[in-house]
């Protein structure tokens, strides 16, 4: 803990410092990638609760539904869509936080550089980290809920172009919830109802696999709305942050 | 016409001109919407002709209708005011955003309840999945969630602000929301019976619904210029004008 | 009038049950988003000015 505290500035100090050197946009975004993955990387426990918790919803369904194959294969494609959407929204909840408790959320803000390339970097960074291990765990619980062989490429490819377009649009909401002592609950009202269409995309995309059709279209689909999130969100990321934290 | 415009929205900024103007208009709308809503009621209960398909169970339209029109309506009203709020600052428009909200979750929910009331006779079930419904739910979450906001956060500029930008962010996310509802819905259910597929309406059983419609649109700016007066008061509770007004009484 | 009589108009062919309720649930909530606001108008108003009233009381 003690070691993060001092390496923090440090880091915000050579983010600043490399920015400066390179003066670009482009700059100030791969500095910043380098910070969040040294940050990021040092919480475990951030990194591992998500995939717990995904497993975890998981196992549910069989013990509050049934164990059969015949009525866990239907609902596999749903059941591991939602438990991921979840695990994603739950894991965003602690993106901005720790940074606001410490001040470097303000010092970024007032450092005079464009917030975008900045969240857009915490977010990609989040996404690599928290997100691809969903996706290389979900073919072992596709297993266990009898998902057809032919739906685990497409549930792997469909859960990460998603959880891009989850974490990016999650972490709007996160950022306006960020000044919130605890926010749970008021987040998920928030953002869920934005993940309804990669949700059906995501769902949509097995199903035509398991029904032997080919997913592209929905995979398609999904793509296009992880560009639509990755162009527009880290702007609405910015300006939520701004809101959070000086209230302009 | 421009210029006239142009000199009511910078007018309106002033939260006492706001609450002075507001306190002229209020009797026109409450009369407007008193006398359409009356006369559509009258209309569509008892004059408009059956509808040959779906019985008398098609005069619930009267009300539905116009309360989904609202509701998707007054979610753009608030994205336009929290443009307003994020953009030119100007104040007063967060207090009609702010005012604006309740309102569209009630026709929000007037409208999934009376097409769930709808539904009944005509598909023989309360709840279909049925896209229109879909979508509309999560409309109705959509509205929670800005209330949840506001409600959540302080100070007041800052809750404002918010919930103007998750109204913008939202108004962007509509179409893809209805979009991609509409795909799932046709994946997933075979065409049933639609509610608008319908031969062109007689004007009996037309008229009725732009009445209601006028009505429905009069009685909310009658209750929105209502929570914006109290709301303006509240806020400007300190200045000078509100101490003076309240003085007189 | 497009019905015959009373009867008929309350029974609206069968779904009397349907339309009826519906309209009553929809006049409650669109009379209480007018009723409850003007309420609360009159409340905020004769609030303010006790408010202002003890105020003024307190400066003298």
């Amino acid at each position: 803990m003690n070691q993060i505290n001092n390496e923090k500035p440090a880091a915000f100090c050579r983010l600043t410092r490399e920015a400066v050197n390179s003066s670009s946009l482009i700059g100030v975004f791969v500095a910043a990638l380098k910070r969040e993955w040294q940050l990021q990387v040092r919480r475990k426990g951030d990194l591992i609760n998500p995939l717990v918790f995904f497993a975890l919803v998981v196992v549910l369904f069989p013990l509050g539904v049934s164990p059969t194959a015949e009525i866990l294969a239907p609902v596999a494609p749903g059941v591991l869509w939602v438990a991921a959407l979840l695990a994603v929204l739950m894991s965003l909840d602690a993106l901005f936080r720790p940074d606001l408790q410490d001040g470097s959320l303000e010092q970024l803000l007032v450092c005079g550089y464009s917030v975008a390339p900045l969240s857009l970097a915490k977010v990609l960074v989040h996404w690599l980290l928290s997100c691809v291990p969903l996706v290389l765990l979900a073919p072992l619980l596709g297993i266990m809920l009898y998902l057809p062989w032919q739906a685990q490429g497409v549930l792997m490819l469909s859960l990460l172009l998603g959880s891009l377009a989850l974490s990016l649009v999650g972490a709007i909401g996160a950022a306006l919830t960020t000044g919130l002592g605890k926010s749970g609950v008021l987040m998920t009202l928030l953002v869920l109802p934005f993940y309804m269409p990669v949700l059906i995309f995501g769902t949509g995309a097995m199903q035509a696999a398991i029904n032997g059709h080919t997913a592209l279209a929905h995979l398609a689909l999904l793509a296009a709305l992880a560009l639509v999130a990755l162009a527009l969100s880290p702007w609405a990321i910015a300006a939520a942050l701004r809101i959070a934290v000086s209230g302009e | 016409m421009w210029n006239w415009l142009k000199t009511l929205y910078h007018r309106l900024g002033s939260p006492k001109w706001f609450y002075q103007i507001t306190g002229k208009w209020l009797p026109w709308f409450a009369m407007s919407s008193l006398l359409l809503l009356g006369l559509g009621l009258v209309l569509g209960l008892a004059y408009a002709p059956m509808d040959y398909q779906q019985g008398n169970s098609f005069r619930i339209m009267y009300i539905h209708v116009p309360a989904a029109f609202l509701a998707q309506s007054v979610y753009m009203m608030m994205a336009a005011a929290g443009v307003v709020l994020l953009v030119w600052k100007m104040k007063m428009a967060d207090v009609v955003a702010q005012a604006l909200a309740p309102i569209g979750a009630i026709m929000t929910f007037i409208s999934l309840v009376t097409g769930a009331i709808w539904g009944m006779p005509t598909w023989g079930t309360w709840w279909m999945w049925d896209a229109r419904l879909t979508s509309m739910l999560i409309l109705f979450f959509l509205y929670l969630g800005v209330m949840a906001l506001r409600e959540a956060l302080s100070p007041q500029e800052v809750a404002a602000k918010a919930c103007a930008l998750l109204a913008i962010v939202g108004v962007i996310n509509i179409p893809i929301i209805k979009y991609s509802v509409d795909w799932w819905y046709t994946l997933h259910q075979p065409a049933s019976i639609k509610l608008t597929e319908k031969p062109a309406m007689p004007a009996s059983m037309y008229l009725p619904l732009l009445f209601m419609v006028l009505g429905f649109y009069a009685l909310l700016g009658w209750s929105v210029l209502l929570r914006a007066r109290a709301e303006v008061l509240r806020r400007e509770a300190k200045s000078g004008w509100v101490r003076e007004l309240l003085k007189d009484k | 009038m497009y019905f015959n009589s009373l009867s008929d108009f309350i029974n609206m062919g069968g779904h009397g049950l349907y339309v009826w309720s519906s309209y009553a649930l929809t006049l409650v909530l669109l009379l209480s988003s007018v009723l409850l606001p003007w309420l609360n108008l009159k409340r905020t108003r004769k609030q303010l000015s006790r408010q202002l009233a003890r105020e003024a009381a307190r400066t003298k």
